[in-house]
């Protein structure tokens, strides 16, 4: 009985990870095809299915000409995606901050309906704001600009952030805020030298948040900018034109999604570990 | 030279937590807070240390405002019943804490830190996390981390409590030690137990519903408790209360109990009275028959809660008794050591105060 079932749960656990994987798989041999590998049938298996060619990797960092340059764009990603997400997570941060500890009130508004109205930002669709954004960043001069992106995206992001967090420190008790007080902190010194330093897990995951929505995101990548900047969302989907490279799109979406993959695996030690255990009984 | 609470009332969504409460705690005395849950024992220490604003009346240390001086600034420690400790720091660190922010040198502050941990007996646990700790050693810490600072007042909000049997006997006899080495701070620890409010206590403070009930020497008012109320707040389980009268040198209570009136109540009037017994002072074979409702046994002690025409009430049973839920027990009441208090509840006339151990 007991063997069954965990046959039934590896078995279920095995087809979906191949549902998850394969697409990836199938990617990465298509990214060491060439255009006949590709036209010829399905193949899976390098050297005795098709020739393994490098040229798909090799023209994503070639300028000019035949070169595709994906490193452009992708610096631009990364600078967008770290400025916006580290603004967003230090404001999100001291904001939520004060949403767990400090009473606000302005006639029938209260912190609740404070950090609703943070997160009914990222109730409506986005299209409802591409328009708005637009006009905001005309009037500015910062359309088609880095600054101008990572402005948006920190009003995309810093929701996010802010609703993580005061999850997060609704769940540290005030109790210790209390104690670093009356060991001599003032409310700046407690926050500092106690709470941040506790709130570890909280940031990882509000960062991992911000890093996710702010990378993947391709509708105001694509909507705000013309030919000045671009970035990667929208330089992978460009490659789709009437002459589709598909070795390297597949190489440009899989070096894309690498990052992700990596700061997952990073981030998930924080998760598991060093919660606010050992603080109050 | 000394911390006063004049008229300080504090409300919270319409309920009184401290009603017109007026303390004066002097320096190097040690003040016990007696009082159930809901007293307002909490929010007593919570107004000394800052953390809490009353509404109204005064607070000086030393004849300056201390009311609108900020917590951080108030050199005040506290050990929560709850053991807070700083859980990313190690144990050392968390002691130094306090010490940092007062601005003592690094090396200075980590003897100092060192000495109070070897005191309450965590010298070789310096470099754990707290969350590596034993509950009684967290709260070790905690204490450590309240010492160190050699703060001008000491709270303790029910410190033991949170901790099992053994470690709170333990730990509640190392108190002693530990507060007379506070020199001429004002200590004040709040608890709900009558026995280490009396043992620890210079003065002992009942607190019931947000008001002062009684205040003075633990046996005194261990011995002549002024209402019923504080009678029943400071004895566990609490006294006894019985209604009755005084009619021609008898005390009559219900059920056709008859009592001699004792010495100690030959000057009362006859009329209505209610009369207090502890649960130790009554004993096994009487003419008064009760039958068992329940029955507890704690440590080398049997409580039985009775009932009979009398009405109910509780006997202390030294010794370990087998009593089974319904059975009839034959009593009998001390009546050299009944209180006596009015029907609105004051005390009238209570027993000579005897050495006998206090429960």
């Amino acid at each position: 009985m007991k063997t069954t079932y965990l046959l039934l749960k590896y078995l279920a656990i095995l087809l979906w990870s191949s549902f998850v994987a394969l697409p990836f798989l199938w990617a990465l041999t298509t990214s060491f095809k060439t255009a006949n590998g590709v036209t010829g049938g399905a193949t899976y298996i390098p050297w005795l299915q098709y020739e393994p060619s490098l040229e798909g990797w090799k023209v994503l960092v070639r300028t000019g000409g035949q070169g595709i340059d994906i490193v452009a764009p992708y610096i631009s990603s990364v600078v967008v995606t770290l400025s916006a997400s580290l603004i967003s997570l230090a404001l999100g941060t001291l904001a939520a901050y004060g949403l767990s500890r400090f009473s606000y009130r302005l006639g029938f508004v209260k912190n609740s309906d404070i950090t609703f109205f943070f997160i009914s930002q990222r109730i409506m669709p986005p299209i409802v704001l591409a328009i708005p954004f637009f006009l905001m960043l005309q009037f500015l001069g910062l359309l088609d600009t880095i600054a101008g992106l990572i402005l948006v995206y920190v009003a995309l992001l810093l929701p996010i952030a802010t609703w993580v967090m005061v999850d997060f420190f609704n769940n540290v008790p005030s109790e210790i805020d209390e104690m670093a007080m009356i060991d001599g902190c003032n409310p700046i010194e407690a926050f500092v030298r106690v709470i941040l330093p506790n709130s570890l897990p909280g940031i990882a995951v509000g960062g991992l948040f911000c890093i996710i929505f702010g990378w993947n995101d391709f509708f105001f990548a694509f909507t705000l900018t013309f030919t000045k900047t671009q970035l990667l969302p929208v330089a992978v989907v460009a490659l789709n034109s009437s002459v589709t490279p598909w070795w390297s799109l597949s190489a440009s979406a899989l070096v894309s999604v690498a990052p992700l993959v990596i700061i997952a695996f990073v981030v998930e030690r924080f998760l598991s570990s060093g919660n606010m255990a050992g603080a109050i009984r | 030279m000394a911390l006063v609470m004049q008229n300080i009332d504090i409300q919270v969504g319409g309920v009184a937590h401290l009603d017109d409460i007026n303390l004066t705690f002097r320096r190097g005395g040690l003040y016990t807070v007696l009082g159930r849950t809901l007293a307002g024992k909490t929010t007593l220490l919570r107004t000394i240390a800052g953390l809490q604003q009353p509404q109204k009346g005064a607070l000086t240390l030393h004849g300056k405002d201390y009311i609108n001086l900020p917590v951080w600034k108030r050199r005040v420690a506290m050990v929560y019943q709850q053991f807070i400790n700083y859980p990313h720091l190690n144990v050392l660190a968390n002691v130094v804490f306090p010490l940092k922010r007062a601005g003592v040198p690094r090396a200075e502050a980590r003897q100092q830190a060192r000495e109070v941990l070897a005191k309450v007996g965590l010298a070789e646990f310096e470099k754990r996390r707290p969350a590596a700790l034993s509950g009684g050693q967290q709260q070790r810490v905690a204490l450590a981390r309240a010492l160190v600072k050699r703060a001008e007042i000491l709270l303790l909000d029910e410190p033991l409590v949170n901790l099992d049997y053994k470690l709170r006997e333990q730990l509640r006899e190392e108190f002693q030690n530990i507060f007379e080495g506070q020199g001429d701070a004002i200590v004040i620890y709040t608890t709900t137990e009558p026995a280490e409010a009396i043992q620890l206590g210079h003065e002992m403070i009942v607190m019931d519903e947000g008001t002062v009930i009684q205040q003075g020497n633990p046996l005194a008012v261990f011995n002549a408790p002024v209402t019923i109320r504080c009678a029943e707040v400071i004895n566990d389980p609490p006294m006894n209360i019985f209604r009755g009268t005084i009619e021609k040198g008898d005390i009559r209570l219900r059920g056709g109990v008859r009592l001699p009136v004792p010495a100690h109540m030959a000057q009362m009037p006859e009329g209505p009275y209610r009369f207090g017994l502890r649960a130790a002072d009554l004993s096994i074979g009487g003419v008064i028959e009760s039958k068992v409702e329940l029955s507890e046994i704690s440590g080398s002690q049997t409580i039985l809660h009775l009932r009979g025409d009398i009405g109910a009430f509780i006997f202390y049973e030294d010794g370990v008794y087998q009593h089974s839920i319904g059975d009839t027990v034959p009593v009998d009441l001390n009546s050299d050591r009944i209180y006596s208090f009015s029907v609105e509840g004051d005390l009238i006339a209570a027993p000579a105060a005897t050495d006998e151990q206090w429960r």
